[in-house]
Formats: structure tokens, C-alpha cells, sequence
């Protein structure tokens, strides 16, 4: 996922980045599995590797790549890039030294079996609220993107 | 050697998948069968789309090859090796390769699932429809590559229409699916499951296949699962990125020689694996027809010759065939094969009849019998229908298929709901 992640910012070629970023989501989906989600692993291979990444591909592959590939590529803002970096990095690790006891002792033994049911519980139980939030925003999503590409409204 | 003998033995009678059982070297053994298999029936797959279109199309087909072109198969398969592997200029090398590579890579994936018996599967996750739809949906990412790396734009704007067309139906697809999914739930427990062995033991326990409950709901469900998977695959009607009369041969224009087949592999390989999900999911997989109305030793013992009396069947055909030969001296070599072909198909018809052997293979007879039907319907689609423009395509995909997939999840769900609440009030 490392290498996946490195790979999507260093290419030059674009296409070569989104393939990248492919592996690294397909890295992430065995993270879950290791975690006992079998069921989040599924979901995002089939959504996030299936469907937005061909989506990013047809626009990369649309849009013409030949001029920003001839661009010479420059960073002139590295040394705040570094600061940032350093700051974030300090972050998470006062994060892991303060606040220790929040994460768990040992990996927890959760049974996989139920993956699926246990999620669905959550999902349609506790936070119905934000399930149905969510769908709303997909909903304007799609209205805007259905009045964004009509020739007559 | 007695050892080896009574180990094999004793895992023929197991009652787990390898996968459950966390047994490598039967999983080993089990994904090579899986891909033998697969083989065969993409080698077979050739030469009956040929042979079954041309007798759809009152010709007949490749027949010099072999007896009636039966050795064509392997023909096709030697030229293909044989050929010049080009790659274009400006060509990007490493897409280039990867996207034949990724296409057969998800298409073979997808049978570690498969059930082929209550126990013939390589594993049986617990997540198994989810797995396949997720796995074959990455096949749309080596077209799209594929495409793109030709580097011209024939092959380019045939991946894209061909990736926009698969990601559409692949929506309608899942909407049928998840409302087969639901009627798993229908048992006493209440929780449905993913499974693709746990699928096929709910049509068991429920006493009917899914294609029949709620009639139409099954039904309009498996027919819109019958749709999608067939503009899943790029086949006809639907084949417009592929067709040679349109987009000369689409996104594996620019391929020649090994690559080319590994996507033709692809194509039919994904075509048995949606059919296999279409047959577990609605057509009640492994089960023998009439599983619970017609039960009992006798009826047990008629449907256990099927295998048997089916291999027979062929082979007879290849006898009255071989008498029906043209009795020229120049015929005699393909004569003699043809006979030999069918002393084979009768030999495998009666080790079929052999109890323990078809007691084994009893599952995964009935469910290629299933997939080869639907195989047959995929054949008879191409001959048939004339090709669906694309704006035509996509407006049947979301226009059509959509809502019907959403009516009839809603529909399947509420009855569902009702036939639960019926069974509390009329059963407390």
C-alpha cells in the first residue's frame, strides 16, 4: 500500500498514477480483510476499484495527457512541503505516545462470520439518521452532475 | 501406498470445502480441477459457437479440420501461438501487458467460489456473491487499459464505450442480485446469507428454486440478471465495442497472437462465471430438479443415471455419425477418429454409472448442465438478435433495467415482509 501510495505522486504519466492508486485500494480492501471485515473488503473492491477508479480512468483517458506530460514538473514550494510534513508527522506521534490507551491492547477477536449482519444492525439501527443524510448527498450529487450535463434544462 | 489410498479416500467423503477444512494441498488440488475444467469448456465453448451458428445459419461449420471440425479448436489455438506478437509504436509498454493480464486474472479469480456441490467448492466465504461481483467488476479496469495503452483510437473509444457499457448494467445486475439475496432471509432464523453454498441450501430449504417464488418477482429478477449479464460479458446483442463491422474488433484491436487469446479466454470464462452465479442464485445451483416433492431412494436412483445415460447419449450420436461418413479411402483417418471420440464419451457415461464416482460427481453434473444451458442461450442470442446501437444500449441499461430492478426489489422486499408477518399471526 506504501509503494502504491508513493507511486501515485511520483509518476510523471497520469494513467500510471490512477493504476497505482488501483493497487493501493486494493491494498486497503486486504487491510480490512486483516481486521475481520470481510464484508467492507467486498464493498470496496466492487466500489472503490471497480467503479470510481474507472471513472477517474475515463477522464484521464479524455482529457489529453501529452502537454502535462511534457511539462517540466518544479516544486519550488518544498521547504513549506517539509514543514508541513514534519508538523503532521509530530502529530501522529504525540498522538500514539499521549494517548496510548485509547486503541485496543490486542487485535479484537471479533467473529468474522457476521460481519455482514452486524454491519447491517448498525447501519439501519443506530445510525439511520446518517445513512439517510448521506443518500441525500448522493442524491444532489447526481441532480447536479443530470443539470451540469443537459444541453436544455 | 495403502496410505495414500485411504487418504484420498477419506477426504472424497469429507463434508467440507478446503477452504473450510484449511487444507492446502486439496485446495491446490481442487483449483487445478477448477481450471482444467475451465479449459475444456472454453476449448468446447469455441468449437460450439461455431458448429451451433452455422446450423442456425442452415450452413455447417468447420469440418475438415478433424471429424465435423472437432480438432478446430486446436487449430485456432496453435495458429494463436504461432502468430506475431506486435506491439504498437508510442505504445505504453507496461499497460500493454498488464491489461490482458488483469482481465484473465480477474475472470479465473472468480471460481474460487463457484459452488459446485454442497462441498465442491474451492472455499466458501461467507461474503462469496459479493467476491464474484467485486472481482469481475476489476475486469473493467484491464479494458479500459487495454484501450488506453493501444494507443490508437479505434481500440480507445471501444474500451471506453465497452467500460461505460459494463459499469451500467453492473447496477442493474446488483439490484437483482441483492433481491435474490433477500429471499435467502426467508427461514426461521431470520438472517439471510452471502454464501454462495449457504444460497443454494436456503432454495433447498425452502422447498423451491428462486426463479419461482413470489411469482413473477423471481422471475422478472432472473430475467433482468439474464440481460445484464449478457451486456456484462460484451456479448450480442449488445457486443457493439467488440463487432467487427463497427469498431474493427474494439479494444483488442492492437493485440495479436497470445494476448489476444488471453482475452478471448477472459470473455468466455466470464461468461460462465455470471451464468454460474445466475444458476446458483436462481436456478437452485447443484440441486437435481424436484429435490423435495420427488425425493425418496427410488427417485433418487432415476436421477442418479442423468450423468450416465447423457455421455451415453453423445456417444451414440458420434456412432450414427461415424456410420454416416463418407466411405472415401481419404475419409478413413477422420472415420476412425470420430469413432474413438465416441468409445471416450461412452467410456466417461459408464464410469458416471459407477455408484461411488456418481454419487461425487452428481452435484457438479446438474450444475454444468445448468451453465451449459445457459451457455446454448448465449450462442442463440448471437445468432438471433440484431445488434443494439450504443445510445440504445445505455438507455436500456439505465432506462429499463434500472427501475425494473428497483420495482422489483421493493416489491420482493414488502412481500417478503408480508409473508413473514402472516406466518406469526396464522402460526401463534
Amino acid at each position: 500500500m506504501v509503494i502504491g501510495g508513493i507511486l501515485v505522486i511520483t509518476r510523471k504519466n497520469a494513467v500510471h498514477s490512477a493504476l497505482a492508486l488501483i493497487v493501493a485500494l486494493l491494498a486497503q480492501a486486504s487491510l480490512y480483510l486483516m481486521l475481520y471485515a470481510p464484508f467492507v473488503a467486498g464493498v470496496q473492491i466492487i466500489l472503490y476499484a471497480g467503479g470510481i477508479m474507472v471513472l477517474f480512468l475515463f477522464v484521464i483517458m479524455l482529457v489529453s495527457i501529452e502537454r502535462s506530460m511534457k511539462e517540466r514538473q518544479f516544486n519550488s514550494q518544498w521547504v513549506v512541503g517539509t514543514i508541513a510534513a514534519v508538523a503532521l508527522g509530530g502529530l501522529f506521534i504525540a498522538v500514539y505516545a499521549k494517548g496510548k490507551n485509547t486503541f485496543p491492547e490486542h487485535a479484537l477477536s471479533v467473529v468474522e462470520d457476521t460481519n455482514t449482519q452486524e454491519v447491517a444492525k448498525l447501519l439501519y439501527g443506530q445510525y439511520m439518521f446518517a445513512f439517510e443524510i448521506a443518500s441525500l448527498l448522493l442524491l444532489v450529487a447526481i441532480i447536479g452532475a443530470v443539470v451540469m450535463a443537459k444541453k436544455r434544462i | 501406498m495403502h496410505e495414500v489410498i485411504q487418504y484420498i479416500s477419506s477426504y472424497l467423503t469429507s463434508d467440507k470445502t478446503p477452504g473450510a477444512a484449511g487444507n492446502m494441498f486439496w485446495a491446490f488440488v481442487y483449483i487445478m480441477l477448477v481450471f482444467l475444467g475451465l479449459s475444456v469448456a472454453v476449448i468446447a465453448m469455441n468449437w460450439l459457437e461455431r458448429k451451433i451458428l452455422a446450423h442456425m445459419q442452415v450452413r455447417l461449420g468447420p469440418m475438415r479440420v478433424g471429424p465435423h471440425g472437432l480438432l478446430q479448436p486446436i487449430a485456432d489455438a496453435i495458429k494463436l501461438l504461432l502468430k506475431e506478437d506486435i506491439m504498437p509504436a508510442e505504445a505504453d509498454g507496461f499497460v500493454f501487458w498488464m491489461a490482458p493480464l488483469i482481465v484473465v486474472l480477474a475472470a479465473f479469480t472468480v471460481f474460487v467460489v463457484v459452488p459446485f456441490g454442497p462441498t465442491h467448492a474451492v472455499t466458501d466465504m461467507n461474503i462469496g456473491i459479493l467476491f464474484m461481483l467485486g472481482v469481475s467488476s476489476l475486469s473493467v479496469l484491464g479494458i479500459v487499459m487495454a484501450g488506453w495503452a493501444s494507443n490508437s483510437h479505434y481500440p480507445l473509444i471501444g474500451a471506453l464505450r465497452s467500460s461505460a457499457q459494463m459499469v451500467s448494467y453492473e447496477v442493474a445486475m446488483g439490484l437483482a442480485v441483492v433481491s435474490a439475496i433477500l429471499m435467502t432471509s426467508l427461514n426461521a432464523s431470520g438472517t439471510g446469507t452471502l454464501s454462495m453454498i449457504g444460497i443454494v441450501q436456503a432454495q433447498l430449504a425452502q422447498g423451491e428454486w428462486f426463479i419461482f417464488k413470489f411469482f413473477p418477482l423471481g422471475l422478472i429478477a432472473f430475467f433482468i440478471f439474464a440481460v445484464a449479464m449478457v451486456a456484462e460479458t460484451n456479448r450480442a446483442p449488445f457486443d457493439l465495442a467488440e463487432a467487427e463491422s463497427e469498431l474493427t474488433a474494439g479494444f483488442h484491436t492492437e493485440y495479436s497472437g497470445f494476448r489476444w487469446s488471453l482475452f478471448f479466454l477472459a470473455e468466455y470464462s466470464a461468461m460462465i462465471a455470471v451464468s454460474s452465479i445466475a444458476v446458483t442464485l436462481w436456478l437452485g445451483g447443484w440441486l437435481r430438479p424436484f429435490p423435495n416433492w420427488l425425493s425418496g431412494e427410488t427417485w433418487n436412483q432415476i436421477f442418479n443415471l442423468f450423468p450416465g445415460v447423457t455421455f451415453l447419449f453423445f456417444a451414440a450420436i458420434c456412432f450414427y455419425n461415424t456410420v454416416r461418413m463418407p466411405k472415401h479411402p481419404l475419409f478413413r483417418i477422420q472415420t476412425l477418429g470420430l469413432a474413438g471420440f465416441g468409445v471416450v464419451l461412452g467410456l466417461i457415461g459408464l464410469i458416471l454409472f459407477y455408484p461411488p464416482v456418481s454419487g461425487r460427481m452428481q452435484d457438479v453434473f446438474w450444475f454444468s448442465a445448468k451453465v451449459a444451458g445457459f451457455m446454448y442461450m448465449y450462442i442463440w442470442y448471437r445468432g438471433t438478435f440484431p445488434r443494439y446501437r450504443f445510445d440504445q444500449l445505455m438507455q436500456m441499461g439505465w432506462k429499463v433495467l434500472l427501475p425494473m430492478g428497483l420495482g422489483v426489489l421493493i416489491l420482493t422486499a414488502g412481500v417478503a415482509l408480508l409473508q413473514e408477518y402472516l406466518k406469526q399471526i396464522w402460526h401463534l
